[in-house]
């Protein structure tokens, strides 16, 4: 279960030693520099053994912690190791035919096209949408009812996962749950009956406070000038949205879609209350590749999952790069 | 510059890492050494089980930690030695248990003395996990244990993988139709009911269904959800019920008529409305089962002893029922129509049972096997039953104790003569698992015919070929 993990600290870790001053200090900076010119590019005087020196404790931690894990599943993927029985014992090197297998897997497919669902309906769509009406609507509200709502939203999300999956499943339980007590439908199954729409609104719910207070941020950089401009006009509350908010806050919409896509892509959370069923309806890839690892005990299998999310999420994170650096670029010529 | 220099360093330092740590590491063994450690003046030993203080099997986890540790300790100290022993509790569904030793003892950990299901010991002994006792402690030391001639050969066999003894077998069980007494006088059934054929059982369904709306006539287990549960007390019994196992001659049982005769039974009870479908798919779905029966909302369960002593049991079950003896009744199994079970048989049941097992990783195996040893003596065996009684290994304290509770006595005198195990065969939990998702496709509306197709392909992947297979 590294992946999940070791691919959400990729952009973070990878992002920081480009971040400073990058634009001006590198003028392209998606080229590497030829090698042999050591003494031009030292603009510290360290030298190369001190400089290696410096790094190596950072690039160590790199190396076990998020490297070593992904070559580790390369090469379980490539086997048959599994959890228990004989291959267990001795493990064979079948090196593609756990690629294969998952690509004609309907299964893996199934599990893919609701981790889309689930991404588009909670996070794209979901979290974006309400976490931008929240900041809208409280852009002008201060003092209690500001911190209320926010500390409400705050608490779903610094929440411990385990504890507020037990809390939904309580609340939707068919027998004495709180939804059903509410809305007088006594014996209705929300999660066997509705899995997805259930875990979406879960992610809904348990993520906005991200994307509330992003744009809580963002809209606080909009020139209220330009807000009284608009309204002077005569412009509508939705002209005034697209026209003057939007265009000022684009590149914050983009960073946040790309955050929480790639979060909830990986999120395991939704395995805690559903665990993946009623059979495979509501099995998304994190809870796929536990189910397979873990409860099937296929593990060679998983690892080439697991690979295959993997490259997925680097997709997803060079994505996310090359978009802040066009956005620097842009911000430094503007 | 700053940035290429430690690229390629890290590149490296990885592919190092991964060739110095990949080279055996899957899969690798050692041999055991008996007398390792063997006089220490102290040592420490775990203890795990897949049992709890106040969750599962809470009389279990009361009887390690507040007997078995204790006393232990206490008997070490008179000899001089300073002995220390750690119980790692469990509460879990079965399935997660066994993900979580399996990966304890793949990392060459783990406690040192395991509960464990005796339909595991194949599968744990093909991967290495668990050897024979008698490479871990020493034959001689093994065939000295006075304990083995307590123990019936069928019971031994809960602990044994082709013919060598992994551990000490923990008792067995049989199943039974439990049934809730008051609904079933509601309902105009007698109390002493004991059904003759399947449509007997059906018959009784349809009587609850029609003058009791709102109680779910019977729950027969069914979908991966329960697990094992489903196999052990729904498909395998009825399968006994047509005369059919599923692992017969070295052949495993394909899409025979008998799975068809089972799968539509399971139709015939889901389909009819005789049970309820949304039960069998929920993640809590068997402890729900069993709040239902005490809450008088089920009239009718199938399930092993367990439920009469851990689970509706007066004072510590998990769904306790204050008047258990009166209000709970139980029926022999019956075959589909008399004479048609396993062996001509008119009435079948399914027994399984737990067996310890002793970590070959551990740093302390004379020390582990005196433990195991002082678990499964007759003294500890009958304080784990502590004023209740359950069918043990041991028959000393069988006749002992078996008197007291005229469940366990039904289940040890009518039960276990008709009773059938499973395979103890490394495949059987992978069989077992399609097993369970044929009867979860009945119950979702697929056709009995459909589910066993399915099951047929998916049982000739699992266990290598058509070959393997039989067809009734």
């Amino acid at each position: 279960m590294a992946v999940p993990d070791g691919t959400a600290a990729g952009p973070a870790t990878r992002e920081a030693p480009a971040a400073p001053g990058e634009p001006s200090a590198h003028p392209a900076p998606g080229a590497d520099p030829v090698v042999g010119g050591s003494a031009d590019a030292d603009v510290i005087g360290l030298g190369r053994a001190r400089a290696i020196g410096f790094v190596a404790p950072a690039m160590l931690l790199i190396g076990v912690f998020l490297l070593f894990p992904a070559l580790w599943t390369l090469y379980i993927g490539a086997t048959d190791f599994e959890l228990t029985g004989p291959t267990a014992r001795h493990p064979d090197v079948i090196w593609l035919d756990n690629y294969v297998r998952a690509l004609t897997d309907p299964t893996f497919y199934n599990s893919l096209w609701l981790t889309l669902l689930f991404v588009l309906g909670s996070a794209v769509i979901g979290q974006n949408a309400l976490g931008f009406a929240l900041a809208w609507s409280l852009r002008g509200v201060v003092g209690w009812l500001r911190r209320t709502v926010e500390t409400l939203v705050l608490l779903a999300w610094i929440l411990p996962s385990s504890v507020v999956a037990f809390l939904w499943i309580a609340m939707l339980d068919r027998g004495e749950g709180t939804v059903n007590a509410l809305l007088g439908t006594e014996g209705f199954a929300w999660l066997i009956d509705y899995p997805m729409v259930s875990i979406v609104v879960f992610n809904i719910w348990r993520g906005t406070a991200f994307s509330m207070l992003l744009y809580g941020a963002a809209l606080a950089a909009v020139p209220p000038s330009h807000l009284e401009t608009a309204r002077l006009a005569g412009s509508s509350g939705r002209q005034t949205l697209r026209d003057v908010v939007f265009p000022h806050i684009r590149g914050h919409v983009l960073t946040n879609t790309l955050l929480i896509t790639l979060w909830t892509f990986n999120d395991f959370t939704p395995f805690l209350i559903t665990a993946g069923g009623p059979g495979r309806d509501s099995e998304i890839v994190a809870a796929y590749i536990y189910n397979t690892a873990l409860v099937a005990g296929d593990m060679g299998y998983s690892g080439a999952i697991s690979l295959l999310v993997l490259i997925v999420n680097l997709a997803l994170a060079l994505l996310y790069l090359r978009m802040l650096r066009r956005r620097g670029v842009r911000r430094e010529a503007a | 510059m700053r940035r290429k220099l430690p690229r390629g360093a890290y590149g490296l330092s990885g592919l190092a890492l991964v060739a110095a740590l990949t080279s055996g590491c899957l899969g690798q063994e050692q041999g055991s050494e008996p007398g390792k450690n063997e006089d220490a003046k102290e040592f420490t030993l775990t203890i795990a089980s897949n049992a709890i203080k106040g969750g599962k099997n809470a009389e279990g986890a009361a009887w390690i930690e507040d007997w078995v540790i204790p006393r232990f300790v206490e008997a070490q100290k008179r000899k001089g030695v300073k002995a220390t022993v750690k119980f790692q509790p469990s509460g879990v569904d079965d399935e997660n248990y066994k993900s979580k030793i399996s990966l304890d003892m793949q990392s060459g950990k783990g406690a040192d003395v395991l509960d464990v299901d005796g339909i595991w010991i194949g599968e744990l002994a093909e991967s290495g996990y668990i050897k024979p006792l008698d490479d871990i402690v020493g034959k001689d030391k093994v065939a000295a244990w006075d304990g083995w001639e307590q123990i019936p050969e069928s019971v031994q066999q809960n602990g044994s993988y082709q013919n060598k003894r992994y551990g000490i077998p923990a008792g067995t069980d049989g199943r039974v139709i439990f049934f809730n007494k008051s609904v079933f006088k509601k309902a105009g059934l007698p109390d002493d009911w004991q059904p003759t054929s399947w449509d007997q059982i059906l018959d009784a369904g349809r009587t609850v269904k029609r003058k009791l709306p709102g109680v779910v006539p019977i729950q027969l287990n069914a979908g991966t959800a329960m697990g094992e549960a489903t196999t052990m007390q729904g498909f395998l019994p009825l399968l006994a019920g047509v005369g059919g196992q599923v692992h017969t001659d070295g052949k495993w049982l394909g899409a025979s008529d008998q799975i068809h005769q089972v799968l539509r039974f399971y139709h015939q009870i889901y389909s009819g409305k005789l049970g309820d479908p949304v039960l069998q798919k929920e993640a809590k779905g068997r402890d729900r089962s069993f709040q239902l029966f005490a809450e008088g909302k089920v009239a009718m369960l199938l399930e092993g002893d367990y439920f009469w002593r851990s689970v509706v049991e007066p004072t510590q079950g998990i769904a306790p029922m204050k008047n258990r003896d009166s209000e709970v009744g139980y029926a022999l199994i019956p075959a589909s129509e008399p004479g048609g079970g396993i062996r001509g048989q008119d009435f079948v049941s399914m027994s399984g049972g737990g067996a310890r097992v002793i970590n070959p990783k551990t740093d302390f195996p004379q020390q582990a096997w005196e433990l195991l040893q002082f678990m499964n003596s007759a003294e500890a065996t009958k304080a784990q039953l502590g004023g209740g009684a359950r069918i043990t290994h041991r028959q000393d304290v069988n006749a002992e104790v078996l008197r007291n509770d005229p469940m366990l006595t039904f289940v040890s005198e009518r039960v276990l003569p008709l009773t059938a195990f499973r395979p103890g065969l490394a495949e059987y939990p992978e069989v077992s698992l399609v097993l369970q998702e044929a009867t979860l496709a009945v119950v979702d509306g697929t056709s009995p015919e459909d589910a066993a197709a399915d099951y047929q392909a998916k049982l000739e992947k699992i266990v290598g070929g058509k070959d393997n297979v039989t067809s009734g």
